[in-house]
């Protein structure tokens, strides 16, 4: 690599910043530098001077105004007369819900119809080849209002379920009532409740978060972390003695019984909706624009999806499933232990960017009305304020943080896995 | 020897039989479909159920479709129309939306009677497009139409004095005049740089003036036509075709940038692209709408559409960047060593060697962010703008037409269907044809 250089000159002259290919490199890149700073210099200076001429300050303080607009479907309390801050919280958590929520139905579908593509039956691959196609090319938008549409205009209003003789009936023994203006269904109750714990006290983040639920998860944890080393000890036992214990009926109680004896502890009810004069009470209410956002995402989503697991499970070649059928393993146990382990290195990472996207498409739910971060913070606050710059820099904000983070997983299990390649 | 067995055996056959045709259950339709819908019980059940679903789709979905109403005026007189024919007002679809309004939905407010500047725009584009997409079959000479396009289609769609594309491509014909004059003189930096220099002086300081007197002596002028009439299918394809051409090389150059050596230009391009993927569009799409015009100077004021086109060729550009760096990554190393020991500096390295090739790899990548672009520009609709979707909620807003869903979202499903369909296979023909591995 030394060669390369270029003999040393005898003295330094202009040109030789652009033509010594020791300094050209680094005039390239400190024009590209001022470039860019004149650039930015610009832009600010401009902003500054129309904001001015204006009238107009950065100023971030509308956030503690109060906001005035009210948000119907909701995970923490919020009243019309809290602050902007704190709708955009909601907005926030109406986001992270939709995203998870949409994620995990799109994984869901899009696994079993990339499977199902790949199956022997010629009519179900090709009833999945249309369903992919008929997604990937048509607007994610138009998916939305679709079925949005779908749901005011062919679901049942509350008051077709009134009377003697009616309309509608409630589904699964009068448990979930599907109306057009959303979904009721049963909401988990305790008698016994442990209580909240109260975060942030009277600021706009505030939060309770039950602590039935953070009892649950830790006995769901616990039953799978116990799980786990009852797989690592018979495997361990399969190991020395050449026979591995049947445990599948300790495995159904370590998951089962504890969860039960919580249950009973917390005494567990379902809490049914019910009609009451034009509309439903009680239960977990989901709007009709939560429910259409979701089935289009997921819809949507899970064709991109199925193509990420089909190109996975077509990117592993033929000789491993001859070398594992050549070694007498079932085709139920070639899927399971040889080929998904490998096409999962091939199909997590594409599969992640996927959540990612839909992450960002909810940010359609503005068209549908359903109120995530776009929809209170990018869209009444930013209209009722005329904070355009402040409320869209925030939003911006917030996106690159969920998407830098969901990067940061990505990168972490791409490193993961490296290791064990050879 | 051979006279033993003759005599031991009763029976020898000295003939061949002819060949039998294999049994009927395992040839033709019969055959295949043992071998594909039934071939063992799950098949089979999952077979009687995937006709069940087809029968079940089928049947609402053909009747909706061919037992329809296409001469109504208002949703009302649709419904009168179906109950006197079949009955019920379920089941059946009322064309007479589309009947009615589907040039609409095609160019939104656009002058009914300069519909043939779109469409003689949209018939150029498929012209300057051939040769780009058919190189083999379509001769080269059409490239000029390819070349002249990006100047000829703003004037067809916005109209207004044909001195102001004339002017902008002098520009172009005076930087190039002066790189070639002085590159012999003062060297090719010297070169590059007034190259770059005149054409801007001349479009900011000469052009307006030499425009305005050229056209007071030679009024040459089409009818202009406001970015607000703008709408429909045009607008989409529009922003579409725009970001795509545009969003091309900017993600080259963001590629390039994003390995290069150079630290502060890999930064920089790294910061872009992963600000840009970071967030969604709409939030882009609000910036064209609300705030590009306070980052510019003080009294600038350009148009909506040309804002949108920016942020969406922005917004494509970055992707367009992820798909070609991991072309330009997916490369042997042998092929960049291999272009060094030739001696080609790096710009004719890339240009010769590296990216024809990682073009070629990234063909897929390629093509379905062109269909993700096309399809997000029904995006424009959240900020007002009126296209397909954005015009389906104004028609609803009719009262002749309030309640009618089904019909419109049809209509823009299958013209979006059609042309994203179209690209994708394109793409798979492309693949094909510049597949050079004997496989």
């Amino acid at each position: 690599m030394s060669s390369q250089s270029d003999p040393l000159p005898d003295s330094f002259r202009l040109s030789m910043l652009i033509y010594d290919t020791r300094y050209r490199s680094m005039t390239i890149q400190i024009v590209a530098l001022i470039g860019a700073l004149l650039g930015a210099l610009f832009l600010i200076d401009n902003t500054i001077s129309n904001l001015n001429a204006l009238g107009k300050e950065i100023d971030f303080g509308f956030l503690s105004e109060p906001a005035g607009y009210d948000i119907n479907q909701r995970l923490v309390d919020y009243m019309s007369r809290d602050t902007h801050l704190r709708a955009s919280f909601i907005g926030l958590l109406n986001t992270l819900l939709i995203a998870v929520l949409g994620c995990a139905m799109a994984t869901v579908l899009g696994v079993v119809i990339g499977v199902l593509r790949l199956s022997s039956n010629w009519l179900v691959a090709r009833i999945m080849t249309v369903y992919v196609e008929m997604f990937r090319n048509v607007p994610v938008l138009l998916w939305i209002v679709l079925a949005m549409a779908v749901l005011i205009e062919s679901l049942p209003s509350p008051r077709d379920f009134r009377g003697e003789n009616p309309e509608a009936s409630m589904m699964l023994f009068d448990s979930v009532a599907i109306t057009n203006r959303g979904f009721y269904i049963p909401e988990a109750l305790f008698s016994r409740s442990f209580g909240n714990i109260h975060f942030f006290g009277d600021s706009s983040l505030r939060f309770d978060l039950s602590l039935d639920l953070l009892a649950l998860l830790a006995v769901l944890f616990g039953s799978i972390y116990a799980v786990r080393r009852l797989g690592k000890w018979a495997h361990a036992k399969q190991e020395a003695t050449g026979l591995r214990p049947t445990t599948w009926h300790y495995t159904l109680a370590i998951l089962v019984v504890p969860m039960l004896i919580l249950l009973t502890v917390l005494g567990f009810h379902l809490g049914y909706p019910e009609l009451k004069g034009f509309n439903f009470s009680g239960g977990t209410y989901m709007r009709n624009s939560l429910i259409a956002l979701w089935l289009a995402l997921s819809m949507y989503t899970a064709a991109f999806i199925a193509e990420i697991v089909r190109g996975g499970i077509l990117a592993i070649s033929k000789g491993q499933t001859e070398a594992a059928s050549a070694l007498g393993l079932r085709p139920s146990r070639t899927m399971r232990l040889v080929i998904l382990p490998q096409a999962m290195r091939v199909i997590i990472p594409p599969l992640i960017s996927q959540y990612l996207n839909l992450t960002k498409n909810s940010s359609l739910a503005i068209a549908v009305g359903y109120m995530d971060i776009t929809g209170t913070l990018g869209g009444i606050t930013m209209n009722q304020t005329g904070r355009e710059l402040e409320s869209v820099l925030m939003l911006m904000l917030v996106y690159l943080v969920i998407s830098l983070s969901i990067s940061l997983v990505m990168n972490w299990y791409n490193e993961r896995v490296k290791l064990v390649e050879r | 020897m051979s006279d033993t067995n003759a005599q031991s055996v009763r029976y020898v056959r000295d003939t061949i039989l002819p060949q039998q045709p294999p049994p009927a259950s395992a040839v033709g339709f019969i055959g295949w479909a043992r071998a594909n819908l039934f071939s063992s019980w799950f098949n089979s059940v999952l077979t009687v159920i995937s006709l069940a679903f087809i029968f079940y789709v089928l049947s609402g979905v053909i009747p909706w479709v061919f037992q329809s109403v296409w001469n109504a005026n208002s949703l009302s007189e649709c419904r009168e129309v179906m109950v006197a024919t079949w009955g019920d007002t379920h089941g059946h679809a009322c064309w007479g939306v589309i009947k009615e309004r589907w040039l609409q939905l095609l160019f939104g407010f656009y002058p009914p009677e300069l519909y043939w500047r779109p469409i003689v725009a949209l018939g150029l584009l498929l012209v300057a497009l051939a040769p780009v997409l058919y190189a083999e079959k379509v001769p080269s000479k059409l490239l000029i139409v390819t070349a002249l396009y990006p100047f000829v289609m703003p004037w067809l769609l916005w109209g207004g004095t044909i001195w102001a594309p004339l002017m902008v491509m002098a520009g172009f014909g005076l930087g190039y005049m002066a790189y070639t004059i002085l590159s012999t003189k003062i060297g090719s930096l010297g070169a590059i740089i007034a190259g770059v220099l005149v054409p801007i002086v001349w479009w900011l300081f000469l052009s307006g003036a030499v425009a305005s007197a050229l056209a007071s002596v030679l009024p040459l002028a089409l009818q202009s036509v406001e970015s607000r009439q703008f709408g429909g299918f045009m607008l989409s394809t529009l922003i579409g075709v725009v970001a795509i051409g545009c969003s091309l090389p900017i993600g080259i150059f963001l590629a390039l940038g994003r390995r290069s050596d150079l630290l502060i230009l890999r930064a920089l391009c790294v910061g872009f692209i992963e600000f840009i993927r970071g967030v969604p569009l709409i939030t882009l799409l609000f910036v064209a709408s609300t705030l590009l015009n306070i980052f510019m100077p003080p009294g600038t004021n350009f148009d909506i559409i040309l804002r949108v086109i920016i942020m969406v060729t922005l917004f494509a550009a970055a992707y367009m960047a992820e798909v070609i760096r991991g072309g330009l990554a997916a490369l042997p190393k042998g092929q960049y060593e291999g272009a060094d020991s030739l001696g080609l500096n790096y710009w004719q390295s890339q240009r010769l060697i590296i990216m024809p090739q990682a073009l070629k790899i990234s063909i897929p990548g390629i093509v379905s962010t062109f269909i993700g672009v096309f399809k997000d520009t029904t995006l424009v609709s959240i900020i007002g703008l009126l296209d397909p979707l954005g015009l389906s909620n104004a028609i609803r807003a009719d009262a002749a037409w309030n309640g009618i869903y089904w019909e419109l979202f049809a209509y823009i499903a299958v013209l979006f269907f059609i042309v994203c369909f179209g690209m994708s296979r394109y793409s798979m023909s492309l693949e094909k044809r510049l597949r050079t591995d004997h496989r």
